[in-house]
């Protein structure tokens, strides 16, 4: 090469401050070509996307997850909601909110056991079918241990495809249970495209409100892990059991304890 | 009540008619009040450009007597402002406001006299080309401690998020967005705890940054306004109070304000005379859906409900607004062409009712959307001439869990449309060697004087 070449400028101009990236997840110092995105960064984000996108339009297998649930000793249900499909899912929330009339027939006709269950768990798609599939089974597996222990009558675990949080209201009345929980796939973010959420509710009937649920989010392993999670759905259920109350009089204590 | 009726079609009030005419979108569906299909729209629009604006002032979409709102618009219009434009019909203002003669000086004019539901009605029979040419004919220019509206200029909301306020982590995203050139509309933080301790704490955090650089720009941070208020009687360094609202006086009940709130958290916040150019100090967001999502629609459209936020909005002097268009999901707003469409209709409505509009342009990952709309609509609304956008570290707001506007969109902005950041700003931009004369971003070296904004650990 001659000296006499002026050498080649950069494409990209990087931020000297990337360090301080250990102290955030946010998207610093990504560097710029003139004054836009560098390409690498550019394609990382849409990697980013695309995951949550897929979180989202996920095929949800319920018989599947219903299947893993049953190796845990649960006796399952599988529901669909009344949204017909996932365009119309998304859309119309409050068709996520009730059941489909061949769903509503299947747990009218439940006829329970002796005694009338305290506990219906419902696990649902919601906006992250991956979360569903990914969180749940482990979930369970550290939780109904704990429930068994305290001696909680459970009712068959309800599997429900395109479901909304609200959905524990008609299951939980229908299957005549004191207490429902619900989890869920939770709207992915970025970095998160497979957070679970929980959700109970005291006294599960049709037009509760939110201000009437505790809710346990994030639920995943970068985020809050599973066994934390099952501890504190625990702690809830257990406080919502004793005090027969939930939503905002029901706070989680524990830390000032 | 009037009955309207257009090819075989009967629309019961103006209300029925504003909504069966509205752009089709997923909130209106579910709230039951949009037309059934293409022609009906197209005819609720035929006959909507029939209907005299003086109409307006006769039928109320919600009533006087039960919301506040509609209290506060009937009130404050004023006749004389409403004259040139008093004869025509809905129709006939579209062509008048399209009119080459029809200027910023115009329109100034004429804002006090118009009332939301107009304003609405008309963008219901507007193309998005009509909404941005309009629209970029409007000036609004306010004050705090600098200049932002001013023609040729675009301002940035540094957003510097973090999911448990961290003040390293916020600090690292401050930089970041300072060394990019951006923080001029304001540096505005969601916090992710509202609470009195926790607003006191970021908001001294930024006064001190801000005085310590001489930056001019303002901070706010956007807790609720009961939050913020309880912090200024702490003897807070607020700059800018912040809240959402909505346009009916239910809805903004479900956000646990009303009117005589918001004037006390204005007074209170004047009182703090901490503006150095001017003394608009109310910062408001707002976004289609809210209505619906707290069940206080009263079976009006999203969009003309939204322009009636406006009127809330616009009684406050506010230095900032801005529609958070993308936000609360698909339920409302479905894909990348109902939220570019929004978009357009909110910052028109803003501009064309007098205020500071600017945009948060955004989505969730349950949209039917990507960067490419959100590039569509960014491009759009600059060439309509919006205040300004967000600034996130590379679009990913990691607190709030969506995509926004990121640094580097407001250099291809300001690339694109030659558009400079508020002239007291780039006066602080250029003398701290952030970006040059031509309005490039220069290379930072290791020892710059912003690099102390944050410790090293």
């Amino acid at each position: 090469m001659s000296a006499n070449l002026p050498a080649k400028p950069a494409p990209v101009t990087l931020d000297p401050w990337s360090p301080l990236r250990a102290g955030t997840g946010a998207r610093i110092a990504l560097g710029r070509a003139g004054g836009s995105l560098p390409t690498h960064e550019w394609l990382d984000f849409k990697s980013a996307h695309a995951a949550a996108r897929d979180a989202v339009h996920n095929v949800f297998s319920a018989d599947e997850l219903a299947g893993e649930i049953a190796k845990l000793g649960m006796q399952t249900l599988v529901v669909g909601s009344a949204a017909p499909d996932r365009a119309t899912f998304l859309q119309r929330p409050d068709l996520g909110r009730r059941l489909d009339p061949p769903s509503q027939q299947l747990l009218e006709a439940f006829v329970p056991p002796t005694e009338r269950p305290e506990l219906a768990i419902v696990v649902s798609d919601g906006l992250s079918a991956l979360a569903a599939h990914t969180q749940a089974a482990p979930l369970l597996a550290e939780l109904l241990p704990k429930l068994s222990n305290d001696g909680w009558r459970l009712a068959p675990i309800v599997v429900a495809r395109f479901g909304r949080v609200a959905l524990q209201d008609q299951v939980g009345s229908l299957l005549g249970a004191r207490v429902s929980l619900t989890l869920i796939g939770e709207r992915p973010g970025l970095g998160s495209p497979d957070s679970l959420g929980a959700y109970l509710v005291y006294d599960p009937k049709p037009g509760n409100t939110d201000a009437q649920r505790n809710c346990v989010s994030n639920i995943r392993p970068e985020g809050l892990p599973i066994r934390a999670a099952a501890e504190t759905i625990h702690y809830l259920l257990t406080e919502a059991r004793h005090r027969q109350l939930s939503g905002v009089q029901l706070k989680d204590q524990r830390v000032l304890a | 009540m009037t009955a309207y009726h257009a090819a075989g079609y009967t629309f019961h009030s103006l209300k029925e008619l504003l909504a069966k005419a509205t752009p089709a979108r997923s909130g209106d569906y579910l709230a039951g009040v949009a037309a059934e299909n293409d022609r009906e729209r197209v005819a609720a629009q035929l006959v909507l450009a029939d209907v005299p604006l003086a109409r307006f002032l006769e039928e109320q979409l919600i009533p006087y007597e039960s919301d506040e709102v509609t209290r506060l618009i009937v009130d404050s219009h004023d006749a004389d402002a409403f004259a040139p434009v008093a004869d025509l019909t809905v129709g006939d203002f579209r062509n008048w406001l399209l009119r080459y003669e029809t200027d910023a000086g115009t329109l100034a004019e004429l804002s006090p006299g118009l009332t939301p539901e107009m304003v609405a009605a008309v963008s219901k029979i507007m193309r998005n080309q009509d909404l941005i040419l309009v629209a970029s004919k409007c000036r609004v220019v306010t004050r705090f401690r600098n200049t932002l509206g001013q023609w040729g200029r675009l301002a940035i909301r540094l957003q510097p998020n973090h999911p448990t306020d961290d003040p390293a982590g916020i600090g690292a995203s401050i930089l970041d967005g300072l060394l990019y050139g951006c923080g001029d509309a304001v540096i505005g933080i969601n916090p992710a705890t509202d609470s009195v301790d926790a607003v006191i704490r970021l908001v001294t955090m930024l006064d001190e940054l801000i005085q310590r650089y001489q930056i001019p720009t303002q901070s706010c941070i956007l807790a609720h306004v009961t939050t913020q208020m309880a912090a200024i009687e702490r003897g807070a360094p607020i700059d800018l109070t912040f809240q959402s609202i909505a346009g009916t006086e239910a809805a903004n009940a479900s956000f646990g304000v009303n009117l005589n709130l918001l004037d006390e958290a204005l007074h209170a916040t004047r009182a703090l005379n901490r503006g150095t150019v001017g003394d608009n100090v109310m910062y408001f967001e707002t976004g289609q859906g809210s209505c619906l999502s707290a069940e206080a629609h009263h079976g009006v459209d999203q969009q003309t409900l939204e322009a009636r936020a406006y009127a809330v909005a616009r009684r406050f002097e506010p230095l900032l607004v801005n529609t958070v268009v993308g936000f609360i999901g698909p339920e409302y707003l479905y894909d990348g062409k109902q939220i570019i469409r929004a978009g357009l209709e909110d910052h028109f409505c803003g501009k064309l009712l007098g205020l500071p509009m600017g945009c948060d342009v955004c989505y969730t990952n349950h949209a039917e959307a990507d960067q490419d709309d959100m590039d569509n609509l960014l491009t759009l609304l600059a060439a309509a001439g919006c205040n300004y956008f967000m600034g996130v570290p590379g679009a990913d707001d990691v607190m709030l869990n969506y995509q926004s506007t990121s640094f580097h969109d407001s250099h291809y902005l300001r690339q694109l449309f030659d558009l400079r950041p508020a002239p007291e700003f780039e006066e602080w931009l250029e003398s701290m060697h952030v970006v040059n004369e031509e309005n490039h971003l220069l290379p930072i070296g290791e020892q710059h004087k912003l690099l102390g904004v944050v410790e090293p650990h």
